[in-house]
């Protein structure tokens, strides 16, 4: 080898010459105007569901027979808890029990929310657990994923209804009946990342260096699972607060005590060509909240996603 | 005429990128009948200057200043429609990968067919006899059946062969042919180097052969354009450049090309054996429902020895097993049978937990750096991972680390960074960093240099042999790289189809190749007998 010589040229090779500067995925998130407008339209939702109470609003259970089937924008008498009465405006008009539908849209928020990110999060925390079970020991794999498989062949819906008929409408019932539906997605999407990723030389290396099985599970391939789970999981949770408005809706979800967007849709369906409010306002909100979901799902993909990150 | 002239041009990078041009003010041509081998590292432009030719560049690399002129007409600033009708009829392209350049869902023949369809007026009779032609031309053994065949049922030299009478069913003016032979085995390579070489001298074709093998430029080229960073450093014949270079870039890039010359260093036959491995062999087991159980060696019979301070190289074409013998060594995957003795102690049937404190003798360096580091991981985590994993303490670990990276030559602070940031030789010498990280006495090299530049190769091949020198590793190096062996190597064992035909020391091996396997191997090395200008 002829070092000497080569190390007077050392400073010509490309590669020394090359600074690199790569913008990180931080840069790139705030460059797509996806990932901005849903997350701007998101986070003002947040912030309407945690404020609801200095919104204008009054308690959505509140009653008064006087107040029945008001147009948008009327005021009148509402009776508290206590018994007393008070003016309000109907900024979305009310309902044939004569309950404030804005009041109510606006509660309805969180549970939407709380339904859509908890069952996120509990698709993708059991999905990721039989998705890495499945993808490293191989002699699970087949059992398991015919078992998913079994669960895929059914309607979402028709679980989710099976699952509430089962334990009976609570909230935590309902996102439990949510999400095992989308568990069998996720595990099928961990289960090929990890296929993938395992083959990886970076993998071997670490096999090679003596690293247990567990910490290259966890410390090695989970890692690189992480960027597509994330989208996925946006569009679980888009998909978690739609599936939750039809349950309510059908009269199967969330009891009716509890207003979400679907139980006053389910409410004002009767009345809808008199009183159109009533299932106009929860909808808008309802469709605004998944688009704007949705979006951010696709900007993060656009971004995080290796393979789809080449369409500039 | 010229058949190809390209004046001044210049190809703009988008704003990001770490230069403004991708090609700046190139200018040559290319006559009738003529070879131009476009020289130059990754990132040099070259590959870019070939669409900008062809008017395939995405609209992210627009051509700002300068003109491509294919006998007298602009091609660059031509219609889409012009473009299209100049592509395949008067000039066309072949690429790298010939797989991916056919569809695989249409046969060879139709694929051939589509472009006289586009192109000719012909009657389906006679775009048949043409079809058979060409491809006869390309010599394909059975055209009929090579024509009724689907690219996966072709083997690579001669999916490339269709390629190229696709390329040459229309017998355009110029052939630009995108690193045609870089994908394929050496003994393949040869054939379609003496393939292009032949058919353009019948046909008098022009062609601009991008390559980055300068054995390829000496074997191939009348002209050669040496590009560095989108600029032409030198533009002249194949001696002119090949062994009296002029601009320092190119006696870089020569110096750096290794010779077939074996280095005359003797190896010590008293040192002891580090590694030892007796019949090994590795059956894979083809086990599908229902069908027959197919058994498909790898790696027969395979019995070689490394010593401490030597190197070993395991010479062969894609497919003869040699990785497959690595990675048995480092037990990525369990032998079927045979010794693979590491200090005299038996470790092939070992089990996963009684492996662990071998796996810090054994360590080894993969071919991609780009896939071989964990892109999540800093490159200090990466390099401690394994004194962790055998009990070293933290601290130590870290220190240990620095230490490595002084002798990779490389800055401590590149601890704190991720793999991202660096190049694919500097990933290299993370990855040799982190395989010395566990004190090893075997390294194991799987093509360790085989995706690096040639000047890059060389500054990683010299950190390889200083690195075995000063502590005395046994190294195991899996090339298929003769001119690399001929570098590195003291002892040489030649694989084929999953056996080892030849072995022995590299210098007799080289002076003197006796199985007809070696020889043919070592006839095809491409710029064999050329002797390149000394830096």
């Amino acid at each position: 080898m002829d070092a000497p010589g080569l190390k007077q040229y050392e400073a010509l090779s490309v590669e020394s010459a090359a600074v690199r500067q790569q913008e990180t995925a931080w840069q790139r998130l705030h460059r797509s105007w996806s990932i901005r407008l849903g997350g701007i339209v998101l986070a003002i939702l947040v912030v309407v569901a945690f404020a609801a109470p200095w919104l204008g609003t009054v308690d959505p259970s509140l009653f008064d027979a006087g107040s029945r089937d008001l147009l948008p924008g009327k005021t009148g008498d509402i009776t508290t808890l206590e018994g007393d009465t008070l003016q309000h405006k109907f900024i979305m008009g009310s309902d044939s029990f004569g309950r404030d539908i804005y009041s109510r849209v606006i509660y309805g928020t969180r549970v939407s929310l709380i339904v859509g990110i908890l069952t996120a999060l509990l698709a993708l925390a059991f999905g990721i657990a039989f998705g890495l079970t499945a993808g490293y020991l191989r002699w699970l794999d087949g059992p398991l994923m015919r078992v998913m498989d079994g669960v895929m062949a059914i309607p979402a819906i028709l679980i989710a209804i099976a699952l509430v008929a089962l334990w009976g409408a609570s909230l935590s019932t309902v996102i439990v009946a949510i999400a095992v539906p989308e568990i069998p997605r996720v595990t099928r999407l961990v289960r090929s990342l990890v296929l993938t990723i395992r083959e990886e030389p970076y993998v071997e290396a670490a096999i090679a260096l003596g690293t247990p099985p567990l910490k290259i599970m966890l410390g090695h391939i989970l890692p690189n699972t992480i960027a597509p789970l994330i989208v996925q999981g946006t569009f679980i949770c888009a998909n978690g607060i739609l599936i939750e408005a039809i349950l309510s809706f059908l009269g199967v979800g969330l009891p009716p005590d509890i207003p979400t967007w679907g139980n006053i849709m389910a409410e004002g369906r009767v009345q809808f060509i008199e009183f159109p409010h009533n299932v106009f306002f929860p909808g808008i909100f309802l469709a605004v909240t998944v688009l704007a979901v949705n979006i951010l799902g696709d900007g993060l993909r656009d971004t995080l996603d290796p393979k789809m990150a080449k369409r500039v | 005429m010229s058949v190809l002239e390209v004046r001044g041009l210049t190809i703009a990078l988008p704003s990001a990128s770490d230069r403004k041009e991708a090609v700046s003010k190139v200018s040559f041509s290319v006559e009738r009948g003529e070879i131009v081998c476009l020289v130059g590292e990754s990132g040099s432009g070259k590959s870019v200057i070939a669409q900008g030719i062809m008017g395939l560049l995405p609209h992210t690399l627009p051509i700002t200043a300068g003109e491509v002129l294919l006998e007298g007409e602009d091609t660059a600033r031509a219609s889409a429609e012009r473009q299209r009708a100049l592509r395949a009829a008067r000039m066309s392209m072949i690429f790298q990968e010939p797989m991916t350049a056919l569809n695989p869902v249409m046969t060879c023949g139709e694929q051939i067919d589509e472009v006289l369809v586009e192109h000719t007026k012909l009657s389906a009779q006679e775009r048949r006899a043409k079809i058979l032609d060409i491809v006869r031309e390309v010599r394909l053994p059975d055209p009929e059946r090579m024509v009724a065949s689907y690219p996966h049922q072709l083997s690579g030299g001669q999916r490339q062969r269709i390629v190229i009478a696709m390329a040459l069913v229309l017998d355009p003016v110029l052939l630009i042919a995108d690193e045609p032979t870089t994908a394929l085995d050496v003994t393949t390579q040869a054939q379609i180097l003496a393939l292009i070489r032949d058919l353009q001298a019948r046909h008098g074709t022009g062609v601009l052969f991008i390559t980055h093998d300068f054995g390829v430029v000496a074997e191939i080229a009348h002209r050669v354009a040496v590009l560095r960073l989108g600029e032409l450093v030198e533009l002249g014949t194949r001696d002119e450049v090949l062994k009296r270079p002029r601009h320092d870039y190119t006696r870089m890039l020569i110096a750096a090309v290794p010779t077939l010359q074996p280095h005359g260093r003797t190896a010590d036959a008293t040192s002891p054996v580090v590694l030892e491995t007796r019949n090994l062999d590795k059956t894979y087991l083809d086990r599908s429902w229902l069908a027959h159980r197919r058994e498909v060696p790898a790696a027969k019979n395979v019995s070689i020895s490394v010593r401490r301070g030597q190197t070993l190289g395991i010479v062969g074409e894609s497919g003869s097993g040699k990785s497959t013998v690595a990675r048995c060594i480092v037990r990525l995957i369990d032998p079927s049978a045979g010794e693979i003795r590491v200090h005299g102690e038996d470790i092939a049937a070992l089990k996963q937990r009684s492996l662990r404190p071998f796996r810090r003798k054994v360590q080894i360096v993969f071919q991609d750096p780009y896939r071989s580091l964990n892109p999540r991981r800093k490159v200090g985590e990466a390099i401690i991972e394994g004194p962790l994993n055998h009990g070293v303490p933290r601290a130590q670990a870290l220190e240990r680390a620095r230490r490595l990276m002084e002798l990779v030559r490389m800055d401590a602070a590149a601890l704190d960074r991720y793999p991202h940031q660096f190049s694919g030789g500097q990933r290299q010498r993370i990855c040799i960093a982190r395989a010395l990280a566990t004190e090893p006495e075997l390294l194991i090299a799987d093509e360790a240099v085989s995706a690096l530049d040639v000047s890059v190769q060389a500054q990683v091949l010299a950190l390889l042999e200083e690195i075995r020198t000063r502590l005395e590793l046994a190294m195991l190096f899996i090339t298929h790289d003769l001119r690399v062996a001929a570098q590195i190597c003291d002892h040489i064992a030649v694989m084929s189809k999953g056996e080892v035909v030849e072995y022995g020391p590299a210098q007799e091996i080289f002076r003197a190749p006796k199985h007809e396997y070696t020889q043919a191997l070592f006839s095809a090395a491409p710029g064999r007998g050329f002797v390149f200008g000394a830096a």
